[in-house]
């Protein structure tokens, strides 16, 4: 797997341009800024949460933590930023955005993506590596990791992926799932399964399949030395893909 | 501001006639009749009350070290990367050129057993505050717990709430816990440990010390606002425990990770932009000591208004607010020119803020509240004239050889007629998979992780600094260990256990030892035995330092650890850090591929049963004045560390584990118990223990020694291994057995036992859901 940058797909202006949420409270934004500078070489643009706008870019990254301490409910106060409304606008325009661990709470409570994401079965935080199955699907992203099963941390409280009935029925029919929990062979499996989520998903894509939202910690996949997994630059590709 | 304070009425002082009221208004604040004659000299008048509360936060056990200060004189404290020693917030050492680790450990064991979420919680809040108040980022938390017995009743209650505090709090901070270790013990039954240790990496020319310079400038409070919580916390740990603690709750803190975080971001911005001159936590004893302690370096005084204090309740007194514990608030020194600039930071972090007050040439601690002079107390004599007692010292140790070896004697018969499977059985269930705690854990936000909790040995985190970028591959090794075991029979032969076990799992891991911090846990001062304790342990310490090179840094002292009259085993519980030179090159604790597995020991090697973890699994109990911890033969361990240092870095190993607790047989079976599948056949027929009783029979496998290693070499390489190893004067090493890739089998001598019921056995020893 080649961890270089010269192969990573950039936008006709050159460099892929990218912005970075963070609210007070946001910790994963750091490691999702290194993974960018060391694995594809582009410097990240921070945009604190009470930026009204956006500056001009290709792809949005929400990244995880604890966003306002998560009170209220993970991601609640952050789905109310002046930020969120710049994003929402992004996201109608059809913008690529990828929302990580407390990222996807907030894109879930922006009602950006549905359901909501719940505390854990077992009432407590889980920090341990995951088995994910890309599922069938139609995005970019689906195309770009097709068929993988890629590994990952993850580290949540409340990461327990809910919907109602219909709206399972509705993204699994639309092939919106992107990443379901599995065992190391990529089986769907009740004991692969760390929180209780839905139909085991860990990760969703919005209508237009742009908007990617995940448990996992892609950016925490980055190299074999730290975990022995680098599957997280799958995904990170896949959203740099999708620029294009 | 108006810092004249001549013209100010004292509010009632106190009445120094008052007889029985009087006496037990001392004996509430814990200061003795001795210090108050002392107190009375340095005031040249009765105090008020406020005043009184001061002293006795400030002369407190907690943050004077008035019992232990004469002891810790003793430990060795320099060295060529030693950057800032003890008696800063945390020590400071050189990992490579101007990139500096900034460590401490400290013990919040009181608050945690009166209230073991929050007193967990904030114990991980103050060290973290610790560090980052030096400009340091901190980059991994460790934890060392200490519970009773299983069966205890308290213990399924303490556990699974201690874990949860220190995961919600490191969790939402963003700083991964990589480590730490956890043991049960009935010593601790009505008094258990949480020791919690930081570290953080700073540029040397960047380190931040509180000092408040400058007459004029501005005091700036910082963060939560002020309530009654913690109201003299650090007078509550200076004391022993009855067993209904649960009156003592009001005076444990409450942690907010989430302003933790903002107050970290904001204070390493602050420092960062050079927008202060002195800042400092407000930690034990909350505004009193961060004032005077920012004062007393500095030579100057302070002038503080507290009715500018933020307060989240009404109607607090002087008292209160000079020493509430509440959590997450920082004292800042600043030119009046900056204050703009600073505030518009602490806006940005929706931090509360206030100026409350200014640097004044006094010499003198001044706090007015209502228009009333609440607080006039001289800075300099407080700390000078600060108690020390030189407390009486028993011998804690009076070991007779003979009836060591009589005890050695009778274990091994023991062990020999146990079966094997049943003595690991027994074994696991007792020291199994700690994977239900650190799965709580965030081990691998600030994806710096190599080795976590999973690998079992030393924590590896990969730096990638810009200060180091010259070595893009630096490392950070970390270890944490005390054998209670061992200190309850020996605490100075104890004590430097721990120091040369935490040396030991870092080399094992292919680092090289930098610098310790310690946190000293043990019960009531004034009891001899117990002061012969510490006072042995910290020679102890003090030993292996020398004889290790490597300085003590930084550290803390609990005493008073007891309840209803019985103190808990001396726990001088070791934190050390090292530096790996290369982290791909570093080697985890447990197996991950087939090779050979080779036993490297001392030459003069003599395993015992003294405060074996056999020996307490079979209840054979040996006093301490019946049984020997292990000898510790220091030419071999500095040989063995330093033949290690190249071995994993020439790439002869994937796996080294230094052989602690359960001996060979302990040290084989939880190395084997990782992710790796495979079949390992360990015999030590061939090993060479000289004639000794504890290594007779199967009761080899389960005997202790000090300076051994199980490492496995890549397959092939178990030639190369033994050549150089033929070179080394003071060890030996000797090949015990193999993995091979096929089966899921752990074979000791004739034993054969399956993978599967290992794992199973493993796991579910914590005594929580």
């Amino acid at each position: 797997m080649s961890t270089a940058g010269s192969n990573v797909r950039t936008t006709p202006t050159g460099r892929a341009r990218i912005a970075l949420l963070q609210f007070p409270g946001s910790n994963c934004d750091v490691d999702c800024m290194d993974t960018m500078a060391r694995h594809f070489g582009i410097a990240v643009t921070p945009v604190w949460h009470s930026a009204t706008s956006l500056p001009p870019v290709d792809g949005v990254i929400i990244p995880g933590g604890f966003s306002f301490g998560d009170y209220l409910r993970s991601g609640a106060l952050a789905s109310h930023s002046p930020v969120m409304q710049a994003v929402r606008e992004f996201a109608k325009m059809g913008g690529a955005i990828i929302g990580i661990c407390n990222g996807f709470q907030i894109l879930v409570e922006t009602q950006l993506l549905p359901g909501a994401l719940l505390q854990n079965v077992s009432r407590k935080f889980i920090c341990q590596y995951s088995s994910l199955a890309v599922e069938r699907g139609d995005s970019v992203y689906h195309r770009a990791l097709d068929g993988m099963t890629l590994r990952m941390p993850i580290a949540h409280g409340e990461g327990r992926y809910f919907a109602s009935n219909s709206d399972l029925e509705r993204l699994t029919k639309d092939g919106r799932i992107l990443f379901s929990y599995a065992d190391a062979t990529g089986l769907r499996t009740i004991a692969a399964n760390p929180n209780g989520s839905a139909r085991n998903i860990a990760g969703i894509v919005s209508e237009n399949g742009r908007v990617m939202g995940l448990m996992p910690h892609p950016e925490r996949a980055t190299d074999l030395l730290m975990g022995g997994s680098a599957d997280g630059l799958e995904v990170w590709r896949a959203f740099l893909a999708s620029f294009t | 501001m108006n810092v004249d304070t001549t013209n100010l009425k004292r509010p009632t002082l106190i009445n120094e006639t008052g007889g029985k009221e009087f006496d037990a208004l001392l004996r509430r604040h814990k200061i003795s009749p001795d210090e108050y004659k002392t107190l009375r000299g340095i005031m040249g008048r009765a105090p008020t009350l406020a005043e009184l509360g001061v002293f006795s936060a400030m002369w407190s056990e907690h943050c004077s070290y008035k019992s232990s200060r004469v002891h810790l004189k003793r430990f060795p404290t320099t060295g060529p990367n030693v950057v800032v020693g003890p008696g800063e917030n945390a020590g400071v050492v050189r990992l490579s050129g101007k990139l500096c680790a900034a460590f401490k450990m400290e013990s919040h064991n009181h608050p945690s057993y009166i209230e073991p979420y929050q007193g967990a919680a904030t114990g991980v809040g103050g060290i973290l505050r610790d560090v980052f108040c030096m400009g340091a980022r901190p980059v991994a938390n460790l934890n060392c717990l200490r519970f009773g017995e299983r069966e205890h009743p308290r213990t399924s209650y303490l556990v699974p709430n201690v874990v949860k505090g220190i995961g919600d709090y490191g969790n939402c901070v963003g700083i991964p816990t990589v480590g730490g270790n956890v043991s049960f013990d009935a010593s601790y039954n009505g008094n258990c440990l949480v020791n919690a240790m930081t570290v953080g990496l700073i540029h040397e020319d960047r380190i931040f010390k509180g000092y408040a310079t400058g007459q004029g400038n501005l005091v700036v409070y910082v963060g939560a606002a002020t309530g009654r919580d913690g109201v003299h916390g650090a007078t509550m740990a200076s004391g022993s425990f009855s067993s209904d603690a649960s009156q003592e709750r009001s005076t444990v803190q409450v942690g907010d990770p989430f302003m933790e975080k903002l107050l970290l971001e904001a204070t390493l911005e602050v420092l960062e932009k050079n927008l202060v001159i002195g800042l400092q936590d407000m930690g034990a004893a909350g505004l009193t000591s961060s004032s005077f302690e920012m004062a007393g370096r500095a030579g100057n005084g302070l002038f503080i208004d507290l009715d500018r204090v933020p307060v989240r309740t009404k109607a607090m007194t002087a008292y209160e607010l000079m020493l509430s514990e509440s959590q997450e608030r920082m004292l800042m020194v600043i030119e009046p020119s900056k204050w703009d600039t600073l505030r518009s930071v602490l806006e940005r972090w929706q931090l509360a803020h206030a100026v409350i007050g200014s640097v004044t040439g006094t010499g003198r601690v001044e706090a007015v509240f209502g228009g009333q002079l609440e607080i006039d107390v001289p800075v300099a004599p407080l700390t000078d004239q600060a108690p020390v007692y030189k407390r009486p010292t028993s011998s804690s140790q009076t070991t007779d050889a003979k009836a060591a070896a009589e005890f050695d004697q009778r274990a091994a018969a023991i062990v020999n007629a146990t079966p094997m499977a049943e003595l690991i059985e027994k074994l696991l269930l007792d020291t199994g998979s700690k994977e239900r705690i650190y799965e709580q854990y965030d081990q691998h936000i600030g994806s710096k992780t190599v080795f976590g909790p999973e690998h079992q040995g030393a924590a590896v985190q990969w730096i990638r600094s810009d200060v180091s970028a010259a070595e893009p591959h630096l490392g950070l090794a970390i270890a944490t260990a005390c054998n209670e075991r061992y200190t309850a029979l020996d605490a100075r032969l104890g004590a430097a256990h721990a120091v040369a076990k935490c040396a030991r799992m870092i080399a094992a891991a292919g680092g090289k030892p930098l610098a310790i911090t310690d946190c000293l846990n043990f019960g009531n001062p004034e009891d001899p035995v117990v002061m012969g304790q510490f006072s042995d342990s910290v020679d102890g310490i003090g030993d292996a330092c020398r004889e290790l090179s490597i300085p003590v840094v930084s550290g803390n002292v609990s005493l008073y650890n007891e309840t209803d009259g019985v103190s808990i085993a001396p726990t001088p519980m070791i934190g050390m850090v090292g530096r790996v030179d290369d982290v791909r090159c570093a080697v985890p604790a447990v197996t991950r591929s087939e090779g050979e597995l080779f036993l490297l020991y001392p030459k003069t090697v003599r395993p015992t049963f003294g405060g074996s973890l056999v020996a307490r699994l079979l209840t054979l109990r040996g006093g301490a004045r019946s049984a020997l911890p292990p000898a510790i033969n220091w030419e071999a361990e500095r040989e063995s560390m330093a033949a290690l240092a190249t071995w994993t870095h020439s790439k002869f190993l994937t796996s080294a584990r230094d052989v602690g607790a359960g001996g060979v047989a302990g040290a084989a079976t939880k190395m084997v118990l990782g992710k790796h599948r495979g079949t390992t056949r360990l015999n030590l027929s061939n090993v060479e223990f000289g004639v000794c009783l504890a290594a007779e029979g199967s009761a080899r496998y389960f005997s202790e020694f000090a300076g051994g290693y199980l490492l496995l070499a890549k397959p092939g390489k178990g030639a190369e291994l033994l050549a150089a190893a033929a070179k080394l004067q003071f060890n030996a090493l000797t090949q015990i057995g193999e993995i091979i890739g096929i089966g899921a089998e752990l074979m000791i001598g004739e034993a054969r036992m399956g993978l599967s019921w290992l794992e199973r056995t493993s796991t579910d020893v914590m005594p929580f859901d």
